[in-house]
């Protein structure tokens, strides 16, 4: 009976999905750009909840469990992906663009991997697990990532940690005082558009000693992408599987363990969890299918972003002064969840388009002609589709210290998302997968913040422990 | 909501984390296993999914062994010996 309800549930929602899209389509011919973010963010919640696939569980399950099992299911993902991003890079079909490097990115990162752990999913992992029913993600989700986010980038709190060098540079940059009002865009203007960018195969290097479309495959895939991550795999096989693989290998082999046994080692730890190995080689082509996608339709209908789109159907007023909105044009969370946190702040009065970040360079269009917001919610009804078709959907309210961590977690992902300009996703698996070395920094960032909470996780649950035990 | 973890027989150990979410249920299960001898047993009960493929791998690294594998409803419950 149960069962029966799930796939009613999932044929519901599907067959909603399919109405919309044709509803847009049957609206303007343009809204097939926003169809494709919808369903590429369904087949990603589809994949993200079948393989359990959990930027925060990489780095936190190897601290907290020693279990490798995300961390390798990402690194697959990141060869796939950087694969056909060069692919596409070498076609002329990609539509990455790098970001600024500094070390603004590794302090994000930081800050973002203890709001990670705190409330228990990434940005992607947190919206596939409110597909699962999971309150506490919606939380994090919600206060953090949505309203946390739009509120950091509009006020002028920190206006005190500004340098007055980055008040000059700012103000040198020559933009009207009506989109620049907050902290964050002295931050901006001030230091960030002044870093240097970096992609490997544009480095002059790479143009010198690599002749044609290869810099694409040697300089961002191999050294950017495939030749760390393999590292990488091997680093976390010899730090936290080796020895309990080579223990059994020997009771069970005649003679000493060698070479051979190694590589055994690491195809074991690769395959032990199937389900998210396989969702991160096909998590890693569609990825790379995505930015094929929208870069067709940019092509097709003329335009660089969906701003352009929205003008021509008489809809400028979600635009930035730019003519812009948040069109990353692959895979991406957060920018879109502050949007749609400042898109509810000014329905409570709050002028929220007073700044750079939505003023200038992602406007803010309504929710439903916001194509990055449609991914997301493509995500929770995809991981929704998923959960319900495997029986493992169930409503869970936020109770207790959930609500704190969810809370306080969101927030700092959401704050931690801003100053390097992504988020796991934006600033970590999509930089290094396209050849841009500050995505590394990030990871290394997120990774340094995810063992900082788990050291606190440890230390809070030791103490309940302790007291469970007290009646033993 | 709040995790139970109680002595329910001579080396039988039960873990509740029913409502908890990650990274709270594989943390604990680490934790509980480490209060317990060799040869003991822990019923695990929890009902968040993704804790559940973090806990298999972590059992079958640390050689202890997943004897029992049920579902009740939403409940997922892994009967778990020390090795």
């Amino acid at each position: 009976m149960e069962e029966k309800k799930n796939q009613i549930w999932a044929f519901i929602i599907t067959g909603a999905l399919i109405l919309i899209s044709l509803l847009y389509y049957k609206t303007n011919v343009y809204y097939m750009y926003l169809i494709a973010y919808i369903w590429f963010g369904f087949a990603y919640g589809m994949m993200l909840q079948y393989g359990r696939f959990c930027f925060a569980s990489a780095s936190r399950d190897l601290f907290a469990a020693g279990v490798p099992r995300m961390a390798v299911g990402i690194l697959v993902a990141l060869i796939f992906f950087s694969f056909i991003q060069a692919v596409l890079a070498s076609t002329n079909m990609s539509t990455f663009h790098p970001a600024p490097f500094g070390i603004h990115t590794l302090i994000a990162g930081l800050i973002f991997g203890v709001g990670m752990v705190l409330s228990g999913g990434c940005a992607s992992g947190s919206l596939y697990k409110i597909g699962e029913g999971n309150g506490t993600s919606f939380l994090a989700a919600f206060f953090g990532l949505c309203i946390g986010q739009a509120i950091f980038v509009d006020v002028t709190w920190f206006n005190f940690l500004m340098p007055q060098k980055w008040i000059d540079n700012a103000a040198a940059k020559g933009l009207p005082a009506s989109v620049m009002s907050s902290s964050f865009d002295t931050y901006l203007a001030g230091y960030v558009w002044d870093q240097p960018v970096l992609q490997l195969s544009k480095t002059q290097a790479a143009q010198d000693a690599l002749p044609g479309v290869s810099k694409y495959f040697v300089a961002d895939m191999l050294l950017n992408a495939m030749i760390p991550a393999a590292l990488l795999l091997i680093v976390i096989y010899a730090v936290w599987m080796r020895k309990g693989f080579m223990k059994k290998r020997a009771k069970t082999k005649v003679g000493a363990t060698g070479f051979g046994d190694d590589l055994a080692g690491i195809w074991s730890m690769i395959t032990a969890s199937k389900r998210t190995t396989i969702m991160g080689v096909i998590i890693g082509i569609v990825a790379g299918l995505h930015i094929f996608v929208m870069k067709g339709m940019q092509i097709k209908f003329g335009v660089g972003n969906f701003g352009e789109l929205l003008t021509r159907m008489g809809h400028s007023a979600d635009t930035s002064i730019k003519g812009t909105v948040f069109d990353p044009g692959y895979w991406y969370i957060t920018s879109q969840e502050g949007q749609f946190g400042a898109w509810i702040l000014e329905k409570f009065g709050w002028n929220m388009r007073d700044n750079i970040f939505f003023g200038v360079n992602n406007g803010l269009p309504d929710p439903w002609r916001n194509p990055a917001l449609w991914m997301s919610f493509g995500i929770i009804f995809g991981a929704f589709v998923m959960a319900r078709l495997n029986n493992e959907f169930k409503f869970k309210l936020p109770k207790g210290e959930l609500i704190v961590w969810g809370l306080l977690g969101g927030l700092l992902m959401g704050v931690g998302s801003r100053p390097a300009l992504g988020c796991n996703i934006g600033a970590f698996f999509i930089r290094v997968a396209g050849g841009d070395p500050s995505g590394w920094l990030y990871g290394t960032g997120m990774v340094g913040g995810a063992f900082l909470g788990v050291k606190f996780f440890n230390w809070w649950t030791e103490r309940k422990m302790a007291k469970e035990m007290e009646s033993f | 909501m709040a995790m139970k973890f109680e002595k329910k027989g001579d080396g039988v150990y039960e873990l509740d984390v029913c409502g908890y979410v990650c990274p709270h249920p594989q943390i604990y299960c680490k934790k509980s296993i480490e209060k317990m001898a060799e040869g003991e047993v822990l019923h695990m009960i929890f009902d968040n999914p993704s804790s559940g493929e973090t806990v298999k791998q972590m059992l079958d690294q640390a050689g202890h062994e997943l004897v029992e594998e049920r579902k009740e409803g939403s409940k997922l419950i892994y009967v778990i010996k020390k090795g």
